[in-house]
């Protein structure tokens, strides 16, 4: 498979990333490249192999239900480029 | 309004259409303190962003961990809709950028849910058992809630509150099984009935803590599923049925003129009871799930799910047969069990010693009238099981007549009073002495000897009259059996 | 008075203790060391009165004898790591500015045993990178020079390459690092160091900025084994608000180091054997058998045969995990923000502002593999074939202990050396198999090439037995005899 100019502006709207079309040029053999390379794994016989789903023998743990947290306005907005009367603000957004 | 039980057709220009639906419900696990994966607080109505962890708004290096009792209410729920307890499930990531969603991605779960098939029996006539439908559930997963974002605020920006951020959310997918808004409305009340016995969701469809995606198609009868529109976060029964109604006219319309149905998101507008298309996510979803790597699987022990199953309620089906078992009528056993605090306060009565099927008469006749009369819900019910009880007691001991026991009930609505004393105090008691109510008859057929003469010679239905006036001499007080017997004793 | 830049953790620490010397001298003499060698570019933060406070607590704390294990000791943390009120920026322009309101679990940890923080190191912008060239702060320059010929300024490998050079250079005593796919141990071996990337789940991620969640495990580098395990100690440990942290207790790993490695089986993979490795890399690996060999140890051929589709696979899991990881940074609640057209484009143009050209081109890669037609080829496959690498761990777990290889293919390379992104990946072709399978894994320094660059040699543990990597860690080091510093020139 090899990605396309068109697929990768796709990926780069999907991603949010802005990219001119000189980047855009430069990037489709780049990828291409990784992409080629990462297709090895296709020799690869994984018929019957289950997909890895956790990197060690851990069972994941449940917490109990606790109010621990919140009530920081001041530390959850106080890193934000742009707050107001306690709300993040965003470009209008249009539904 | 038409008839619920009907088969529901469009008719178009070209002939009948059927309609399809599906309902995705979200319900916020309202019986939690604290959010799915954080410690923060989940209560509906706090100042913007106070109840907020560095988890939920998503800082850089912040981990969530899941909270025991958002899965344990999910696998209640789950029981409770006869499905599927998966032993083994996962979190997966919902990637998409939006104001609402911090962490660019919502946790949820798509290829191994926690909760598999199930499903809801619904009834369209409370009368009739044959209108009984069985509604498909093809799963329930956990998932976080969105935050919220405010639009009218601000000339040029909209204002994000994450404090509904990472609110435990159980995804409740139905099968494409219903045909029509009307089972679409029973299903939907039936499924919010049950998360309300089971505890895990309010459903405050006002406040938002229970919300429809409707899945809409159309097709001609027998034929394969048409393509279908999903309009999403409608937020009441009504919305959602007046919702299918629009949707499948315009998809009708637009197929005889013509057109095509596209699969897209769509919005119901509530003034004008129309969708339209959404606008601001017209890219192309592509959402990319895979398995968080921050969260291990999710693996249920056998003590885990016998404890959940342990603790369910008795839920309105199982209850509402119970109810017939006692003598109460379909009707009413249906009323009684459609809500969980009706039901609740009912067996409560039952417990303090009511007969079954007078009670459920009465609660249904008097108790709903009086609640609605005073503009209150049940929970709001002014008068105790126990009160109630002891004034049916009253009755079925013929201390008082029915007659009299709605003045008694007015009485205990208005002062607090118990029904006993009520009687007492007022001397309200019955009488069946017949000694004061031979004198009363006699009374009342010296004063009306013209009609007695009437009666006589051949006008029967009188006698509710002389009943009539012999009980009001007596002042509601006397036992009308008796009055009867000595009525007939005289004139007959 | 003695340079105390120049001793070791454990050295300063029993110097401490005995009142030899200060705290604050310690704190006083790194302060100085890193102000002097800012040409190495290596901190992006310098916290001198973090330093300071630390060590005064800690020269208090001698006073009533109660004082953590790592009282009086200057390290330097590696920016990845949130630290509350001091700018954590992983290397990016798009978290310029970022002041976290709270402190990394790991950070937290180091700091409640004592030590204190000389500043924020520099690094390859959010760990993307083997040579720290993508660090929006400008590459970190290794102490490290060729002995003959160029001057060429050096990387000391990535992305814990600030982390490294602070080592090397004598700007820190130790540093935390973190490892996603080797980025503790090819810069511990470009730089002559020690480094240990722990078993996944061993130290906790929290406050540490995402990489790839799977994959990513903070660890110490240090000079010696011992200063290492010291760290790692400290540093190490349950944590609850981490849901893969492990729930096990901290070994002492100090208190256990041994070099006698009589009754262990070394396994020697016979697929790490790879071409255009460098012979001076093959002919350190087999020194490095000898060593263990003469520690008592018994060598032994193993096979990892899908090691060669570690790197490959590596490439679709990490991207696609940092894709999502990274979607945080949208300019609405921290870091950079680049007003432009509505919402969606605010979003695009602040992140096409605010990463460079190395993250931009590893999210594109994650959001492919992971979109729509083809998640199945890609990322499934790749954990398929994950599953098979791991299982070639557990197998030649079988037959040996522990294993060692070469760290990485070559010794330090030039800054702007390596332009091709795939030839930059190659780097970590011995320390991906590990970071894939969650294995603990250290890399020691062997010897020097050639050039008088230092060479690193690699092992790796069964899951939680840190013990096992560094005694055979120790049992090198006592046997290579590295003792060479770089020659001071900043």
């Amino acid at each position: 498979m090899s990605v396309t100019a068109e697929q990768v502006r796709h990926i780069a709207r999907l991603a949010r990333l802005e990219m001119s079309e000189e980047e855009l040029e430069r990037l489709v053999p780049e990828l291409n490249n990784i992409l080629d390379w990462v297709e090895q794994l296709g020799e690869v016989d994984t018929a019957g192999v289950e997909p890895l789903t956790a990197v060690v023998p851990n069972a994941l743990r449940l917490r109990d239900d606790q109010v621990t947290d919140g009530e920081c306005r001041d530390e959850i907005l106080g890193n934000a480029p742009v707050a107001e009367h306690g709300f993040f603000a965003v470009p209008k957004v249009i539904e | 309004m038409a008839d619920a039980t009907a088969p529901f057709c469009i008719s178009g220009a070209t002939g009948e259409w059927e309609v399809v639906v599906g309902l995705e419900v979200h319900a916020q696990i309202t019986a939690t303190a604290s959010k799915l994966f954080s410690g923060a607080a989940t209560a509906y109505g706090a100042e913007p962003n106070t109840q907020v962890s560095l988890v939920d708004a998503a800082m850089p290096g912040m981990l969530p961990v899941p909270n025991r009792e958002c899965i344990r209410q999910a696998v209640r729920t789950g029981l409770a809709l006869d499905a599927v307890i998966n032993r083994w499930s996962r979190f997966d990531r919902k990637n998409y950028f939006y104001a609402d969603l911090p962490q660019g991605y919502q946790i949820s779960q798509l290829f191994h849910p926690l909760v598999g098939e199930g499903e809801v029996e619904i009834l369209l006539d409370e009368n009739d058992e044959a209108t009984a439908r069985r509604i498909g559930i093809e799963r329930i997963h956990v998932e976080q809630d969105a935050g919220k974002l405010m639009h009218d605020q601000h000339a040029t920006m909209s204002y994000v509150d994450l404090n509904r951020c990472g609110v435990a959310l159980m995804e409740i997918v139905s099968r494409p099984d219903m045909r029509s808004p009307a089972e679409a409305g029973a299903y939907l009340r039936k499924l919010r009935a049950i998360l309300r016995y089971v505890g895990s969701c309010d459903g405050n469809m006002e406040e938002g803590s229970m919300r429809a995606d409707v899945n809409v198609s159309v097709r001609r009868p027998g034929e394969p599923f048409g393509t279908r529109t999903e309009t999403k976060n409608v937020n009441s029964v009504r919305f959602v049925m007046a919702t299918i109604e629009h949707e499948a006219r315009r998809q009708v319309d637009l197929i005889e003129e013509g057109g095509t149905i596209v699969q897209e998101t769509r919005l119901f507008d509530p003034d004008r009871g129309v969708t339209r298309a959404l606008r601001s996510k017209e890219d192309a979803h592509d959402y990319r799930y895979f398995p968080d790597p921050d969260l291990l699987p999710l693996e249920l022990d056998e003590a885990f799910v016998e404890e959940c199953r342990a603790s369910l309620p008795e839920l309105p089906d199982a209850k509402r047969k119970r109810y017939e078992g006692v003598g109460i009528t379909p009707y009413n056993a249906a009323v009684l069990t459609a809500e969980v605090e009706t039901a609740r306060w009912f067996d409560a009565l039952l417990e303090a010693g009511a007969a079954p099927a007078q009670a459920a008469n009465w609660v249904a006749a008097e108790l709903f009238g009086a609640l609605n009369r005073l503009g209150k819900s049940m929970e709001e019910c002014p008068v105790a099981p126990a009160s109630a009880s002891e004034l049916l007691g009253l009755v079925a001991d013929k201390t008082i007549s029915t007659t009299l026991s709605k003045q008694v009930f007015e009485i205990m609505l208005e002062t607090g009073e118990g029904a006993a004393e009520i009687v007492e105090k007022r001397g309200l008691k019955q009488t069946s002495d017949t000694g004061a109510i031979d004198a009363a008859v006699d009374q009342v057929l010296a004063a009306n000897t013209d009609k007695v003469e009437q009666y006589k010679s051949g006008k029967p239905q009188l006698f509710g009259f002389f009943v009539g006036e012999v009980m009001k001499a007596m002042a509601g007080k006397a036992n009308p059996q008796v009055v009867n017997e000595r009525l007939r004793a005289k004139l007959d | 008075m003695t340079d105390l830049t120049t001793l070791t953790i454990a050295e300063l620490r029993d110097g401490f203790r005995s009142g030899e010397f200060t705290a604050r001298e310690i704190a006083e003499q790194y302060n100085s060391a890193v102000a002097a060698a800012r040409s190495l570019n290596a901190y992006t933060v310098e916290t001198p009165d973090d330093a300071l406070a630390a060590a005064d607590a800690a020269d208090k704390a001698r006073q009533s004898a109660e004082f953590g294990p790592l009282a009086g000791i200057p390290l330097g943390i590696k920016d990845l790591f949130a630290t509350r009120g001091v700018d954590t920026t992983s290397g990016s322009r798009i978290l310029s500015g970022f002041k976290p309101p709270y402190e990394s679990t790991v950070t937290a940890n180091l700091r409640s045993a004592g030590a204190g923080m000389l500043g924020k190191l520099n690094m390859d912008e959010f760990a993307m990178g083997s040579s720290n060239e993508t660090s929006a702060y400008g590459p970190v320059i290794s102490p490290w020079r060729r002995r003959e010929g160029s001057n060429a300024a050096l990387t000391p490998g990535g992305s814990s390459g600030g982390s490294a050079a602070a080592v090397a250079a004598n700007i820190a005593a130790g540093a935390t690092g973190t490892d996603t796919g080797g980025s503790i141990r090819q810069p511990a071996a470009f730089a002559g160091i020690c480094g240990i990337k722990p078993t996944y789940g061993r130290c906790s991620r929290w406050g540490i900025v995402a990489f790839a969640s799977s994959l990513d495990q903070a660890g110490p580098m240090a000079r010696t084994v011992r200063d290492c395990a010291i760290l790692l100690e400290a540093m190490a440990g349950f944590d609850p608000k981490d849901s893969t942290s492990f729930d096990v207790p901290v070994p002492p790993w100090e208190g256990e180091l041994s070099g006698d490695l009589r009754g262990k089986r070394v396994g020697i993979p016979k697929e790490y054997r790879i071409d255009g490795v460098p012979a001076e890399i093959n002919a350190l690996w087999d020194r490095g058998i000898e060593w263990l060999r003469d520690a008592g140890a018994q060598p032994v051929e193993i096979s990892l045969a899908h090691t060669r589709y570690a790197l490959p696979t590596y490439y679709i899991i990490a991207p696609a995990e940092a894709s999502s990881n990274l979607a945080r940074y949208d300019g609405v609640r921290y870091g950079l923000r680049v007003e432009a057209d509505g919402l969606n484009g605010m979003y695009s143009a602040t992140r096409a502002a605010g990463f460079g050209a190395e993250v931009k081109r590893r999210i594109m890669i994650g959001t492919y593999v992971l979109s729509a037609g083809f998640y199945e080829a890609y990322f499934t496959k790749a954990q398929k074939v994950r599953s098979l690498i791991k299982r070639d761990f557990a197998a030649a777990f079988e037959q040996c202990d522990l294993i060692l290889t070469p760290t990485a293919p070559s010794a330090a390379f030039g800054i702007g050396e390596t332009t091709d992104p795939l030839a930059m990946y190659l780097n970590d072709v011995f320390a991906v198999p590990a970071s894939l399978a969650g294995l603990p894994a250290m890399s020691v320094p062997g010897g020097l090439d050639a050039q008088g660059l230092p060479l690193g040699l690699h092992l790796i543990g069964r899951e939680l037995d840190e013990q096992g990597v560094l005694n055979a860690g120790l049992a090198i080091e006592e046997r290579a005899g590295f003792t060479a510093k770089p020659q001071r020139w900043w």
